[in-house]
Order: C-alpha cells, then structure tokens, then sequence
C-alpha cells in the first residue's frame, strides 16, 4: 500500500524552480492510488457516515494503523463527507497533493525543516535551471504506519588483507 | 711484465664489462615496465601551471586513451570554482542507519576500483550508543539482516574537506591543494605515492590506489571531472571530492541524492538562503576532532 | 685548457687505479662482493615486480600505508647521523685515536645516507614521478612539507660525507696538504647537518596531529638519543671487521672504540630516560591516546603481534645499557661487542617497526589492522641492504690504502710513509 501510495504521489512531486525558495503548487491530477480506488467519493459519496471510532472489517482491510491509534482514527485526518479530501484542524478541506500540511500541523519542526529542505530529501539542482526534486512526506513516510522500515545494509568494505586475496568482485 | 699488464686488462676489462650489463640490465627491465601511459605522461606539468591550450592537449588524450579503455566517450571537465561559493555538507546523525547506500552510490559515480584493491571514500562507522568522541570501539564492518540495530548510532566519514589540511600541508610536491570554493583536489598525476597525506589525515579520508584500478567497463561513469571522479591510474592518491563534477554545475553530490533517510545536507556557505546555513544557525552542530585544528566543512548534527 | 685536460687525465688515472684496488681482494672478499651482489640481484628481481604491479605486492594497505622500508628507511638516517660522533672528537677536541677513523666513519655515514635514500624510493608509488620533487625543476613544498626539508636535508648531507672524505683522501693520495680553510668549514657545517638530518626526520613524524603517537614534542631527541646509540655501535662492529681483515695494516686503536662506546652509553641512558618519560606521560594521564602505547606493549583488544618484538628490544637496550655502563665490561672486546650486537638490533626494532607501525594502529577511526611485511617487502629490503654494504666495501677498499699510504700517486709509490698531514 505504502509503495502504491509513494508511486503515486511521484508525479506531484516535480517542480521547476529559478532559486531555492519555495515556490507554489501547481495543479496536477489527483493521485491514482490502488485500481479502482480513486476517486473516492465513487463509493463514499452514497454511503453513510458513520462517525463510530471502529477498527474496518469491510473494507481498507489492509490498512494498519499504527500513526498515534489510540488518540486518533481515520476520520481525523480524511474529511468524513468528502473523502477525496483531507481534513485541517479547522475544518478547512484541502487535496491530496498538500497533504504535507496536514502533517505539518503536528509536526511543527519537521515541517517547517522540510520547507528549508532540512528535513527530507531533494536531488537533482539546487541552483541554477537545472531540474529538481523535492520529496513530499507521503513520498518517504506511509501515512498510516510513517516509522521507516529498517534496510538490508549494502556489504561491508573489504578487510584490508582481502585486498590482495580477493579476486572476485564484492 | 706483459703478462700482468695482460691479466690487469682481461680483470679490467671483465669489471667494466659487468658493470655496463648490470646498468643496462637493471634499467632495461624498469623502463619496459613503464606502461605506455606513464611515458606518454612523464612530462606532464602540474594542473595549476598548465596554459589552457596544455589543458586542452591533456585533455583530448585522456578523452582517447579512455576511449580505448573503457569504450566510452567521455566528458572531462576541468571547470574552474563557481565565484561565491564555499561548499560544506551536513550529516544529521539522528537519522543515519548506516545502510551504506550512500557508499555505494560514491562508488559509482566517482569510478573507484572495485576490487584488487577496492577503494571507497566514504565510510560508516559504528558505534554503541553512549558514545561518539572515542572512535577506537567503532565497527567498520558490521553487516546485520537489517539496519539500523537497536543500541547502535551510525557515523559515516569521508573526507572533510578542512580549511587547515593537514594532507596540502605536507605533501611533497604540491600534488593536493585546496580550490578557492573549498574542495581539497589532487592532480592525480602529479602525485608520487610518497602517502604522506595519508599518514597526516586524521580522518582517513584518503585513499591509495595500490595497483591499476578496476573498474567494470558498464558502470563507468563518463561525466567526469579532471580534479575529481576521472579513472585514475596506479599508485596515486585519492579521496571525496564533494562530487565537484556535480557540484560545479549545481547539483547534490551522489552521496547526498542516495540517501534513502534524507540525512546528507549539502549547501553553499555564503548563500544565506542555502540548507547549510539554515542548518548552521538553528542545529547544534559539531565538527570531528574539532581539537587538532583542521576546521573541516563536515558538520554533523543531531535533531534540534 | 692545457691544465684542465690534465686534471682530466690525472682523474682517470685515478678512477683506472682505484677499479684495479677494487678488482683485487682476497677470497673472501671476492666471495663477501659476490654474495652480496646475489642478494642485491635478488632483491632488485622483487622490486620489479613491485614496480609493475604496483604497491599492492607489497602488504601495506590504508590503514597502515608505510611499512618495512619505511622503517628502515627512519633507522639508516640515524645511524648517517652517528658519524657526527667521530667528527666531534676528531676535529674539535682533535682525539687522536678517532682522528685516524674519521675519513671511514663519513664514508659510513654516506652508505647509510644512500640506503636510506633507496629505502624511500623504492616506497614511493610513482617513481617515474620522482621529478617532481626536484626543487625548481618540479614542484617542491618547501617549506611546508616536512618530506621536502627532507629530500633537501639528506641530499645536502650525503654531498657533505662524500665531499669532505674524498677531499682528503685524494688530497693523501697525492701527498699534498688540504687546504684546511677550505673544508673545515664543510666539516664542522657536518656536525649540525648530521642533527639536522635526523630532527627533521623526526619532524616529519612529530608534525602529524593525526596521530598522537608520534604527535610528542619528545620525538626529536628520543631520535637522537637512539641514534647516537645504533650508528656508533655499528661502527664499532664494522671497524674491528675492518681491523682483521684488510690486508693494509690500518691502526684502528682499541683507546678509539672505547671512547665510542663511552658514548654510546650516554646515549643509551638518554634515550632510556626519555621512553620513560614518555610511558609514564601515558600510563599516567590514561587518556585516549594511550591506545598506540598499548598496543606495541601489551596488546590492544587482543592484537599482540609487536608485543614480544618490543619487550625483546627492551631487554636488549637495558642489558647493553648495563655493558656499556660498567668499564670493565665496557673495555673488553668480547662483551663490547656483545653489547653493540644487542644495540644495533633492538634499536632497530625500537625505531623501525617499533616506532612506525604503532603510529598506524589505532588508525585514525578506530580501527585495527595489523601488519607483516611479506616476502617481496623483505627481499628488497634485504637488497636495498646488501648495496649499502656492498658500496660500503669497495669505498673501504679504495679509502683504507689510501688512509695507510699504500695507494699513493706512482711518483710517491717508492716511499711508504705513514705520516699525515694534519
């Protein structure tokens, strides 16, 4: 789910810049997320609401939450009437494609290093025409369960004396 | 008296004989043994004393010789510093899990050799937590299933590029030297393998080639700079170079675009806007062995 | 024009005449020269290979990046400086034992200038390169790099230990008097290069903040004090070789070596004082930097290789020590030259991998790696040796007649006299 969701947000996250200071969102088409997902007012707009705090046993199976579960569930962050939305402290309804703003509203610090590109990644230019990638946090972080996974590290350097036996490649 | 004159002749003669042998014997075999490549390069001059039209020629036979090589067209640029720069990288050591991705990333980008002997710039340490100054309990091998380990922090360490250089300070022959936007470079072919500045690092950010390298013709990078990732040949010395191809141009060095945590900064110390100095004023920053005066541009910080 | 073609011919009379003295020996000369020359042959094959390849036949690696020869290479600048021992005597305090030496003693302290200088080439990766270091020719660091003051240092030194013996050699040789106003001055110019030579080589090690092993303001007279050990000792040694052997019967007193090894043993006693010091600085204080210490004296997390090296060169620096000190076993051929076998060895290990290798372990990031120099480092070494020797013996071979009076200009050949000019 989580690779489903960084390879979709992957399109919004190309901007072009003249100097390093951030700039405004541009439109982009709203992310395609798992087939048939998007968008999501297809089922929930006839659906009812239920405002229950409930773990899902129809649908969003898969989806496990581990993002501060015992003070929060889904209805906070996505708007209850309109799902393709995601849904402010103040009731203000914003998309999909800035959702680093919702993150920022309890990840003051991080959120505010991410802006200065302190937090997070870019590649590609930093100055000049060139192109550049910024990283969104839905892109490194699954919103769900945001803990980055651990990693099979790459192989150690090899021992000095293996440089002379070592024939094969590492 | 004939006769000993005769014998002192013959006994002479023999000494003489043998001594030209010998001479010619002994260098016969050193010259042959110097490659094509290293006669063509004997009278190379320094980079910083070459006129352009030297470095043009230079050029244009390395472009041939690793044309034959490696069977790649490459780009070499001998770009000058960008006016009003002054490079210095951050590392955030909170978010560091030692996965080396940032290594191995170097390793490409830069054309190290990969094995016999195996070359690479950037190491990761590390170390139990509790501890950091003392780096003789650090691990430089560790290779668990998974990264980060629970009790460990990770330090990676690679050339600081210090305003003091203890390796410009003593080389012998002018062979390292620090550019005017703060990278330390070496003329890979000036250098004579003396590994003096290896012994004067104190970061063991310098490496040696201790034979030809190898390089496997389809990872070879082509977009090279002179002072920086260009194939380098047996017996020099080389270390991080900040990526000046990239750099130069504007872009985020290899090890930084690698890094799958988002814990290398990069930036430009004299543009108040840039990350590092953005880093610089509101981190708690610290340098390694900050004590023995080298002022290196590596900073590493932790979360706030 | 006329004079300068005959100083011409005068030389190459010589030169033919010196290579008859040096052609014709004893048989264990011959089989001395010719061994010598298996070894070198030998050790130049390994160094071929070495060239080709690249250091990577060697078993250094980053981590400990100098090794065998530069070891070797840090013990031969100490024993060129002990020559400074017999010009002292000779020429300010004008001892006559010495005095009749003290051509042979520079001639020594050349040789030893020579392989040290051969030990740094053969270690230098790019020897193709060497060029570079020329001064105006190249691009010398000069004054920063320590290396530089260096190449300057034991060049100047080597010009002075050549000129100056062969000056009065040949000034004998033609039965003239030397002009003293001329090489005085290069003599007593000797006495503060041969410190100089080795207090920059000190330096070279002392000025690396990298590694608090050799990081101690103590490393310059600890040099030194070991090398005014190791080089009079060899001396000793080498001078009594000379004294049984060699057919001119040349008057090396016993009152000479002697008086050597009187300083030999405050020597000793220096450079045992200043270890002291430098333990106690560490075992005291107990901070990090203790590691290298450890390291070389008992082992660092369970790597012991230099342990038993360095408490067998301890003990062999202590007991000669003792030799020297007491006079009677100080005045007696057989213990003295006990006692200078011991010094030439264990300070070979105390300074050479004793001293080079801890400053490598720890490396700079902790870790440890240790080294053995392979067989390819060791034959070379062995050649690089085996040359200092063997230059060595025929200057001996050329110096020692001539010192004697019976290698004289064929227009003094009738007479053997040997008196002297000074």
């Amino acid at each position: 789910m989580r690779v489903f969701y960084a390879v979709a947000t992957l399109p919004f996250l190309l901007f072009f810049f003249a100097s390093s200071a951030l700039a405004v969102v541009e439109e982009y088409t709203p992310p395609p997320m798992t087939e048939g997902m998007y968008p999501c007012n297809n089922c929930h707009a006839s659906m009812e609401v239920n405002r229950k705090k409930r773990e899902l046993k129809e649908e969003h199976t898969d989806i496990k939450l581990h993002h501060a579960e015992t003070m929060r569930w889904c209805l906070d962050c996505h708007d209850a009437r309109n799902r393709d939305k995601l849904r402010l402290f103040n009731g203000e309804l914003i998309k999909f494609t800035e959702s680093y703003r919702l993150c920022g509203e309890c990840h003051g610090p991080q959120y505010r290093d991410w802006r200065a590109g302190i937090h997070g990644k870019r590649t590609g230019y930093f100055t000049g025409s060139g192109k550049r990638t910024y990283f969104l946090c839905a892109h490194c972080h699954d919103p769900h369960e945001p803990k980055l996974k651990p990693l099979k590290p790459e192989p150690p350097p090899h021992r000095p004396k293996e440089n002379h036996d070592a024939k094969s490649k590492p | 008296m004939r006769n000993r004159n005769h014998r002192r002749y013959t006994r002479r003669e023999f000494l003489r004989n043998l001594s030209l042998t010998a001479v010619a014997g002994a260098s016969l075999p050193i010259l042959s043994s110097c490659s094509k490549e290293e006669s063509e390069d004997f009278l190379q001059n320094h980079f910083r004393e070459m006129t352009p039209e030297e470095k043009k020629r230079v050029i244009a036979k390395l472009e041939e010789r690793y044309l034959q090589k490696y069977g790649r067209k490459f780009q070499i640029s001998t770009q000058e510093a960008v006016p009003d720069t002054f490079w210095a990288y951050g590392l955030e050591l909170s978010r560091c899990i030692g996965c080396r991705r940032c290594v191995y990333a170097c390793v490409k980008e830069n054309n190290h050799s990969r094995h016999d002997p195996q070359l690479q710039w950037i190491r990761v340490l590390r170390l139990k937590r509790g501890n950091l100054i003392n780096l003789e309990n650090s691990e430089h091998y560790y290779n668990p299933d998974l990264v980060p380990e629970k009790g460990f922090i990770y330090l990676p360490v690679q050339c600081q590029q210090c305003q003091e250089p203890p390796c410009v300070k003593v080389c012998p022959v002018h062979a390292t030297w620090q550019e005017p936007d703060g990278i330390v470079v070496v003329d890979y072919n000036w250098c004579i393998g003396c590994r003096y500045c290896i012994a004067a690092c104190p970061y063991k950010g310098r490496v040696f080639n201790w034979a030809e390298p190898n390089i496997p013709k389809e990872e070879i990078n082509p977009s090279v700079h002179y002072l920086g990732n260009r194939p380098r040949m047996k017996c020099a010395v080389e270390k991080c170079t900040f990526c000046i191809q990239r750099v130069r141009q504007g872009r985020y060095p290899a090890c930084v675009e690698a890094c799958p945590t988002g814990t290398r900064k990069f930036g430009n110390l004299l543009d108040l806007n840039s990350e590092m100095r953005y880093i610089i004023d509101r981190k708690r920053v610290f340098r390694l062995k900050e004590d023995l005066g080298t002022e290196p541009k590596f900073y590493y910080f932790f979360e706030a | 024009m006329e004079k300068f073609r005959e100083t011409l011919n005068e030389t190459w009379h010589f030169y033919r005449r010196t290579l008859t003295l040096v052609a014709k020996g004893s048989k264990l000369y011959y089989a001395w020269c010719f061994s010598l020359l298996a070894i070198i042959v030998v050790g130049f094959l390994f160094y071929l290979k070495q060239h080709d390849v690249g250091l990577i036949a060697t078993n250094m690696n980053d981590q400990v990046s100098w090794g065998l020869y530069i070891a070797n290479f840090t013990y031969l600048v100490g024993t060129a400086a002990a020559a400074v021992l017999l010009v002292i005597p000779s020429y300010v305090y004008h001892f006559k034992p010495i005095k009749e030496i003290v051509v042979l003693g520079e001639l020594f302290a050349a040789s030893s200038i020579v392989m040290a200088i051969l030990f740094v080439m053969v270690d230098l990766g790019r020897l193709d390169r060497f060029w570079h270091m020329i001064p105006f020719i190249g691009l010398m660091n000069f004054p920063q790099s320590l290396l530089a003051w260096d190449v300057l240092a034991l060049n100047g030194y080597l010009f002075l230990n050549l000129l100056i013996p062969i000056y009065l050699l040949v000034k004998f040789y033609y039965r003239k008097e030397p002009n003293w106003k001329f090489i005085l001055p290069f003599i007593l110019l000797s006495i503060p290069m041969a410190v100089a030579i080795h207090t920059v080589t000190a330096f070279l090690y002392n000025g690396l903040p990298a590694r608090p092993f050799w990081n101690a303001s103590i490393l310059a007279p600890r040099f030194l004090a070991s090398a005014f050990c190791s080089g009079p000792a060899i001396i000793i040694i080498i001078f009594q070789i000379i004294r049984k052997v060699s057919t001119s019967k040349i008057e090396i007193e016993d009152e000479a070596l002697f008086k050597i090894s009187e300083l030999i043993a405050y020597a000793m006693f220096l450079n045992l004082f200043l270890l002291s010091a430098e333990i106690f600085k560490e075992y005291y204080s107990q901070t990090v930097h203790i590691a290298s210490f450890k390291y070389l004296f008992e082992g660092l997390h369970g790597h012991k290789q230099l342990v038993p090296w360095i408490w067998a060169a301890m003990t062999m620096n202590v007991t000669a020590f003792i030799i020297f000190l007491i006079p009677q076993t100080r005045k007696r051929i057989t213990t003295l030259n006990l006692g200078c076998l011991l010094i030439i060895i264990g300070v070979w290990i105390e300074k050479g991998p004793g001293f080079v290798i801890p400053g490598f372990v720890p490396d700079p990031l902790g870790e440890i790696v240790q080294y053995l120099p392979n067989l390819l480092e060791l034959m070379v070494s062995f050649g690089i040796w085996a040359t200092g020797l063997l230059i060595f013996t025929l200057l001996m071979k050329v110096a020692i007649p001539i010192e004697t009076g019976k290698f004289t200009h064929t227009q003094y050949e009738k007479e053997v006299i040997v008196s002297r000019p000074y």
